[in-house]
């Protein structure tokens, strides 16, 4: 078989176990609505400072519910020894890895389409820059996050309480892409600044951690 | 390890002894910030070695991370260096970022300010807690393995991070306090800085051994006793 169809068969199985359940989807989204409304009673979102915050408050909320469904993600392999069955496979560790972050990838970006609207409604937002940056913006960063979350919950997937740790291995390794998501978010709802910069470095942070999470999934899936 | 306090204690308490010396009686007072300013004696050796020792971890957690099948006793010995300089490192680290804060206070009159150098320095303590937390929470063989990919994980992040804060604070500009010691400073002082940088550059040398060599022993011990549960097995089951 080749690289690209034992991808499409873990995204399959992955998408068709999350069909049936529905559990990441439902849970993340009700999470990310809960922060939406809790952060719109920390901050007044009716003032023109809602532009200026917006950006931050939209990737915090999504950065947290995704930890809340990453931490999932490998849960499910655990359950029949699932895991140790994909370890004996011939096929290559990194086209399991792939599989689960374009997974989660989509599970994300499908929040982030019923959340998108409803931020606009909430923060009466519109951008004052280039509003079309987004659809840049967006995927990157959720790349991002996905991508470091979705290796980091499997490196703490045997350890003691790893709903614990999965956060606290994440979040530091993820402040240079939360600034840049936050940073260009804020530059295109605000149109005071020129999101060009941290667009590239997010796609710089994108390639890199791709690259290091590829090659170092093998070892994390072996360890023992 | 005795052998490590017998020489290692004495030489670098002597040098730090010169070194306190020199910085509190020989060094001059600074222009604009007056006595206060000694402080820097000790904010510099500490943040630099905290800025040295990573780079060890992240050395040590690669020569673990190639040798970890081929050669398990050097890959043993590397791990030991990797959590030695790590911990250490997360000393000089927060003892820098305190004296940061006591300095800042009377100087620039806060406490703290989202500075990049600053800011960078507080992401890699964060980065190097996270480390020690991922030791601490895993179990058996693998906390081993773990800890040297996060740290490679590290080693990739902090230059991004450096840049990114550079980059986020070009955007915003924060008022300038003053012009700090690293324009050039007095040449009387040199002595006081070479002094305490040696000195607690021995210090952390030597901080490092010990806690290596007690990593080791705990090493030892647990293969010990991994290797008299299994020869006791036979006996205990008839």
């Amino acid at each position: 078989m080749s690289y690209t169809r034992i991808v499409w068969a873990h995204l399959a199985k992955d998408l068709r176990l999350e069909w049936r359940s529905k559990d990441a989807i439902n849970g993340m989204l009700f999470f990310s609505l809960l922060v939406v409304v809790l952060f719109s009673f920390a901050f007044d979102p009716t003032m023109a400072v809602s532009r200026q915050i917006a950006g931050g408050i939209l990737w915090v909320a999504l950065l947290f519910a995704s930890t809340t469904a990453l931490n999932q993600t490998w849960t499910r392999e655990l359950r029949h020894q699932v895991l140790d069955a994909q370890r004996m496979a011939p096929s290559p560790a990194s086209a399991l890895f792939l599989g689960k972050v374009l997974a989660n990838f989509l599970f994300v970006t499908m929040i982030q389409v019923v959340l998108g609207p409803l931020f606009i409604i909430f923060y009466n937002l519109h951008a004052l820059g280039q509003g079309w940056w987004m659809a840049v913006v967006l995927p990157l960063g959720t790349l991002a996050l996905v991508v470091n979350g979705t290796f980091f919950a499997a490196l703490s997937l045997r350890t003691r309480n790893r709903e614990m740790l999965l956060p606290l291995i994440l979040f530091p390794v993820s402040i240079p892409a939360l600034l840049a998501m936050v940073q260009s978010t804020s530059a295109i709802l605000t149109g005071e600044s020129d999101p060009g910069l941290w667009i590239n470095m997010l796609a710089g942070y994108d390639i890199i951690f791709m690259t290091l999470c590829l090659l170092l999934f093998e070892t994390i899936l072996n360890a023992e | 390890m005795k052998r490590t306090l017998q020489f290692g204690l004495p030489i670098a308490l002597g040098i730090l002894a010169i070194g306190f010396y020199q910085a509190m009686y020989v060094a001059p007072v600074e222009a604009t910030m007056g006595e206060i300013y000694r402080i820097f004696y000790y904010h510099v050796p500490s943040n630099t070695m905290g800025l040295l020792f990573p780079f060890l971890n992240f050395a040590a957690s690669a020569v673990y991370l190639f040798t970890r099948r081929s050669n398990p006793s050097l890959a043993q010995a590397a791990d030991a260096l990797a959590l030695a300089s790590a911990e250490v490192a997360l000393v000089f680290l927060t003892i820098g970022l305190a004296t940061g804060m006591l300095w800042a206070k009377p100087v620039w009159g806060i406490w703290w300010t989202w500075d990049p150098r600053l800011t960078s320095c507080l992401v890699l303590w964060l980065i190097y807690v996270s480390y020690l937390l991922l030791r601490r929470f895993t179990a058996g063989g693998q906390t081993q393995t773990l800890a040297a990919v996060l740290s490679v994980f590290a080693a990739v992040d902090v230059p991004i991070v450096y840049m990114s804060i550079r980059w986020w604070r070009t955007q915003h500009p924060s008022p300038v306090f003053f012009g700090g010691p690293g324009a050039g400073i007095d040449p009387h002082m040199w002595p006081a800085v070479l002094w305490n940088l040696t000195g607690w550059f021995l210090w952390g040398v030597m901080l490092v051994t010990l806690r290596y060599q007690l990593e080791r022993k705990r090493q030892r011990v647990e293969r010990k006793s991994a290797l008299n549960a299994l020869e006791a097995e036979p006996q205990m089951t008839p």
